[in-house]
């Protein structure tokens, strides 16, 4: 069964999603990223889309609830890498993921979360 | 059966030259610009409408330009007409194109079938009805690719009006002059978002001084930038809000809790800079 | 919506990755006939709120994609058919929750800000279709 690879960077997870994924996909990496935020005991979890270039509602909601759970076992998500036509297109349907921090890219997005500049 | 159209095509394929030396002696002449590029490529033109007319007549059965049979034809000249539009002739002088190519057609009809008066007055007419048609197809391309050159324009017109301007290092300012409608705001995120990819900017001021009303709509708008440029990692701060906008603001109860705002450009910066992580310091004189 | 000449690709609807390969498909399609990123972004997304709720609400279906030159603009018509149980109420299902797209949001409000136009047709009992367009300005 397909899946989407985690990487351990210390106290970060890293999530780089590089396929068009399907829904059942989408919602087997929410459920490997929160087995893995406890079993690592991660603090920070990175979602690099960088190479989607589409996101519609399924996998909006998606990085909404990997944020929210996250923060329930008090770990910080940061999305990084969003293209442009996705961002037009996303604030077009109406979601604006607010509950998600967001970054230009990969190594922002790390600074980011090793600064823990969350509230 | 005999195909209706079948002998008008026969006929042009087999005077395919004489027709075409009379047809570009008569279009030539009505043009009136003597330049040679343009000779040239008017005889290239005119050359494959002809034989493309005269193998469509020949092979179709029916006289409806509209039917799948014409589509070359359609095509070659819906591409004249851009061609023509592009070069700046009137619709006129485009659809004479073809409806110059009736007479040196009616004529040779006239000596073919001179000795028999009932089917000359028929295939005149057929021929007169199938160019007359042919001629309006020609208006209507025409009119569709000026729209098209003019929505062009407007576009880019449009893209010129939106500059975005790097003042710093992560800073970008995006002054907004005049409306912000739909259309704009489409151009306007566009914009923003690939000079935050080209510059890595992580904040951008959008100024609204030059906006002269602020309604739902508009406000909308700009949250909708807002929140493009948030989804790449990237603060906006909307200065620029004269009182009046102030006030309307307020009473249409729209939520600018999540954006900073300050009354001018200068406090923006100054505000970006600092997020920016930059100090400014005085020198002494 | 009628095109004039017929080029249309019909793709089944019956499982997640069929929606993958619809999106798949209409990329290329959108790409030959030459829209600019941005639209097809949109395009594509919208016809995968669509493509979506076909599978989940409607029980399944296909998808049309179909090339369109209707005079002198070129464009795209996509329509997502099922015969699942139909919209009771149309208003609602269009006024999504615009905010947070959260909960049962049917997503058919986003496809018809995304697309150019948007036709739906559906009742109880009789099935859903849901047509959206995109044309080429230039």
């Amino acid at each position: 069964m397909e899946r989407i690879p985690i990487l351990k960077m210390g106290q970060l997870l890293l999530v780089t999603i590089q396929v068009d994924m399907h829904d059942r996909l989408a919602m087997t990496l929410q459920d490997d990223l929160t087995t893995r935020i406890v079993k690592d005991r991660a603090k920070g979890v990175l979602i690099d889309i960088s190479a989607l270039d589409l996101v519609d509602s399924f996998i909006g909601r998606m990085i909404n609830n990997i944020a929210a759970m996250a923060k329930i076992l008090d770990a910080d998500t940061v999305l990084v890498g969003m293209q442009p036509a996705v961002a037009i297109t996303l604030v077009e349907l109406g979601l604006t993921l607010e509950g998600v921090k967001t970054a230009l890219n990969v190594e922002r997005g790390m600074t980011m979360l090793k600064l823990g500049s969350f509230s | 059966m005999r195909n209706e159209t079948s002998r008008l095509g026969d006929i042009i394929i087999e005077h395919q030259e004489k027709l075409l030396e009379g047809w570009l002696a008569s279009l030539i002449s009505r043009i009136g610009r003597r330049d040679a590029h343009a000779e040239t490529e008017l005889r290239q033109q005119a050359s494959r409408f002809l034989s493309l007319v005269g193998t469509t007549l020949r092979n179709a059965g029916s006289a409806d330009i509209d039917s799948s049979a014409w589509q070359e034809a359609r095509q070659l000249l819906g591409d004249i007409s851009a061609n023509r539009v592009r070069q700046g002739y009137s619709s006129i002088e485009t659809a004479n194109f073809v409806f110059s190519l009736k007479e040196p057609l009616t004529s040779y009809l006239q000596t073919e079938m001179s000795g028999d008066p009932a089917t000359l007055v028929t295939e005149i007419m057929a021929t007169n009805s199938l160019f007359d048609k042919l001629g309006l197809f020609t208006v209507e391309s025409y009119q569709k690719s000026r729209e098209q050159v003019i929505m062009r324009q407007q576009q880019e017109l449009l893209e010129l009006s939106t500059p975005v301007v790097q003042l710093w290092k992560d800073v970008l300012a995006l002054p907004l002059i005049g409306t912000l409608d739909s259309a704009r705001t489409q151009v306007v995120m566009e914009s923003l978002l690939q000079k935050i990819v080209d510059t890595g900017a992580s904040i951008a001021i959008i100024d609204i001084t030059g906006v002269p009303t602020v309604d739902t709509l508009v406000a909308q708008h700009l949250l909708k930038t807002v929140a493009a440029a948030r989804l790449m990692g990237a603060d906006c701060i909307i200065s620029g809000i004269r009182p009046q906008i102030a006030q309307t603001i307020v009473h249409l109860g729209v939520n600018l809790e999540d954006v900073i705002t300050k009354a001018t450009l200068a406090d923006a910066f100054l505000v970006a800079l600092q997020r920016a992580g930059s100090v400014i310091v005085q020198k002494d004189r | 919506m009628i095109g004039n000449d017929i080029d249309v690709k019909v793709v089944p609807l019956r499982a997640d990755e069929d929606v993958v390969r619809m999106r798949q498909t209409l990329r290329e399609c959108l790409v030959s006939i030459g829209f600019s990123l941005i639209e097809q972004t949109k395009m594509i997304t919208a016809a995968s709120e669509l493509g979506r709720n076909t599978l989940r609400y409607g029980g399944g279906g296909e998808a049309h994609i179909e090339k369109v030159t209707d005079g002198g603009r070129r464009g795209v018509i996509l329509s997502f058919i099922d015969q699942g149980p139909g919209i009771a109420d149309v208003n609602l299902a269009l006024t999504d929750g615009y905010t947070t797209g959260n909960g049962m949001g049917l997503g058919l409000g986003g496809a018809r800000r995304l697309a150019d136009d948007f036709e739906l047709i559906t009742a109880p009992g009789q099935g859903t279709t849901v047509r959206i367009a995109k044309w080429k300005l230039f």
